[in-house]
């Protein structure tokens, strides 16, 4: 059984809300320390290191915000190609016209959470699998259109103009900080978001959506705020992508293999947690570069990998550990804590 | 004239997009799978048929009679183990194992066929030859039989589903699967008959598709997933006819569009599709069919 309960609410004598099983202090502190440590990473690893892991950060923001729409909000959504295409043409149209990238970066984020205003409009009419396919014909619409205007590179893409100013090396390191940042911006964003009412609507809904809906939960409004935050998180990706391969190709940055990474990593790390993403990306990445020259295997594979756990381990590999040590390192939900010990510890994945 | 051709042509497409629809349709109608490996499936058939045809030398038309029936064999395996356990756990995981799958597909046919393209039949006259009315209007002999394949495979599905003891056992199955259990039908084996239908369908889509273009790994998501959904959307969720003729609609749409200039082909057809799910989300048949 669930609790939810704003801690607000007067309690009784012994019972007490908190938000996890134990004391999570030290995971801020954890946290604060690995980001701090990957920020010094340009001074102290070979340049080869950072590329890698500025994939790393495109992967695990992807899937942080997949996991947001799939894992929170129950949108499945088969199209976030187009934001990361999307991002990436924000960068270049701002870069042909003499902006820095690094600088058209969070424009571009912003840009995209705009565009998924209207794109909203378009799909919300249609639920769950429908869905899924409607974002898809979305992106290769959007792709369409972007192949039309030769300015832009048609249906061959652009180098991105702008970066010829930095040495190598300092490229290297400007773009893995940006990468850091986007990463660390858009997980803090969504553990905030997810601690607050959003979280708290969006919980409701995946328990029981008509009693949330009777009891003035805005579930529209949960669910084109999710949409919006995924838009720009997957557009900062886009952009940072842009910068990273140092040119636009359409086929290339709105190719649905972007939402088949985010959605297996997500999946394989465990859906619904903020865990998840990131165990799923650490997987992602040892297959991504063991299987490196043997083409399209690893996408194969981390398919197979991620039928398996839909099927047989619904809540993924971090569902697998908190199982065994009850532990949530960024903990999202509320708990009850009797005068007896502790609540049962609430049900996870969504249902549909 | 030029015009009344392009309308033509759009018309006759359209049935191979209500034949890329209808397995979807049904799959959706039946199941309620929305069965996101449909048009990788799609190419799966294809590809088999090509190989039958070149290790067996079976005559190209008669090829579907060997792989229809592989591929309902393969929709009611897939059907009882993969699809059902997803259902079994929920709509979520349909779509991730589906989603998955699709995946799955694409890149092992890259993988192991390479990105080059195959055609299916592309020197035989059925292919090449078209009925010429004056001199701008020139009718694809091969687009007339896919059309009148659709038109087919619509009726026997509305014959089979409205008027065979299986056809009941499926409309009841979809009504309510607790019920038709409780009466004596497994549903189960039921949703697998209805599954081997839908890939039956999915076999004679794969093999017209190859006919009319070329097969390669990624056509099963860019082209007949993507069109198949068009096709269902502007027709009409659930309704057979109307996928008929939301597939009619995407058919001309593409071809109006091809005619303006010829880039501008599949942008017009989802930008129809568009249009169709702003002003009416229900698609253009109110009329609900039985799915």
């Amino acid at each position: 059984m669930s609790v939810v309960a704003e801690p607000s609410t007067r309690p009784s004598e012994g019972f007490r809300v908190t938000r996890s099983r134990r004391n999570v202090a030290w995971t801020g502190a954890g946290a604060l320390i690995v980001v701090v440590v990957l920020a010094m990473f340009p001074f102290i690893v070979y340049s080869g290191t950072t590329t890698i892991l500025v994939q790393a950060f495109i992967v695990l923001t992807l899937a942080s915000m997949w996991n947001l729409l799939a894992g929170y909000a129950g949108l499945v959504s088969v199209g976030q190609q187009a934001f990361v295409g999307l991002g990436a043409y924000f960068v270049l149209i701002l870069a042909i016209n003499g902006i820095s990238p690094f600088a058209a970066l969070p424009v571009a984020a912003v840009g995209c959470g705009v565009v998924a205003l209207p794109l909203w409009w378009l799909v919300s009419r249609l639920r769950s699998g429908y869905f899924a396919i409607a974002t898809w014909v979305l992106a290769a619409t959007i792709m369409l259109v972007i192949e039309r205007f030769s300015s832009i590179g048609g249906g061959t893409g652009l180098p991105l103009p702008g970066l010829a100013g930095f040495s190598p090396n300092l490229l290297t390191a400007y773009t893995y900080w940006a990468g850091l940042a986007v990463t660390v911006v858009s997980m803090v964003a969504i553990y905030v978001l997810l601690r607050g009412r959003l979280g708290l609507v969006l919980t409701a809904v995946r328990d029981d959506e008509v009693a949330a809906r009777s009891s003035g939960a805005r579930v529209g409004l949960a669910r084109l705020l999710v949409f919006v935050v995924a838009g720009a998180g997957c557009g900062a990706a886009g952009a940072l992508l842009a910068i990273s391969q140092l040119q636009v190709q359409p086929s290339a940055v709105f190719s649905v293999q972007w939402t088949a990474e985010m959605a297996f990593a997500t999946i394989i790390g465990g859906l619904g947690t903020i865990e998840g993403p990131i165990v799923g990306t650490i997987v992602y990445m040892v297959l991504q570069q063991t299987l490196a020259s043997y083409n399209a295997w690893y996408l194969i594979i981390l398919g197979l990998v991620a039928m398996g756990v839909a099927l047989f381990a619904r809540r993924g590999l971090w569902g697998l550990v908190d199982e065994h040590v009850n532990l949530r390192l960024f903990p999202v939900g509320y708990y009850l804590r009797t005068p007896s010990g502790m609540g049962a510890p609430r049900p996870r994945v969504p249902s549909d | 004239m030029a015009w009344v051709n392009a309308i033509i042509q759009g018309v006759l497409t359209g049935g191979l997009y209500a034949l890329f629809a209808c397995g979807l349709s049904l799959m959706f109608g039946v199941m309620k799978v929305v069965n996101l490996a449909h048009g990788d499936l799609a190419v799966v058939a294809g590809y088999v048929a090509v190989g039958i045809i070149a290790v067996t030398h079976v005559p190209v038309l008669w090829s579907f009679l060997i792989v229809v029936p592989i591929m309902a064999v393969a929709g009611y395996a897939l059907q009882r183990t993969l699809i059902q356990s997803s259902l079994d756990r929920s709509v979520l995981t349909t779509l991730i194992v589906t989603f998955g799958l699709s995946v799955v597909i694409e890149n092992a046919l890259l993988q192991f066929f390479t990105a080059n393209t195959r055609g299916i039949g592309a020197n035989l006259g059925l292919v090449q030859d078209s009925f010429n009315l004056g001199s701008q209007i020139q009718i694809g002999q091969l687009l007339v039989v896919i059309f009148a394949v659709a038109v087919v495979v619509l009726l026997g599905l509305q014959y089979f589903l409205s008027a065979s003891k299986y056809g009941r056992l499926i409309r009841a199955s979809a009504d309510d699967k607790e019920a038709a259990q409780l009466s004596g039908a497994d549903y189960r084996h039921v949703f697998g008959i209805a599954a081997a239908l839908a890939f039956g369908t999915v076999a004679l889509a794969g093999i017209a598709y190859g006919m009319y273009s070329q097969l390669d790994p990624t056509a099963g998501t860019d082209t007949i997933l993507l069109f198949a959904f068009a096709a269902v959307v502007i027709g009409g969720l659930g309704s057979l006819w109307g996928t008929l003729l939301g597939g009619i609609v995407l058919g001309v749409a593409q071809q109006i569009g091809a005619q303006i200039n010829i880039s501008y082909e599949v942008l017009a057809g989802y930008l129809v599709f568009l249009l169709v799910l702003v002003l009416r989300p229900e698609g253009i048949t109110t009329r609900r069919a039985q799915s």
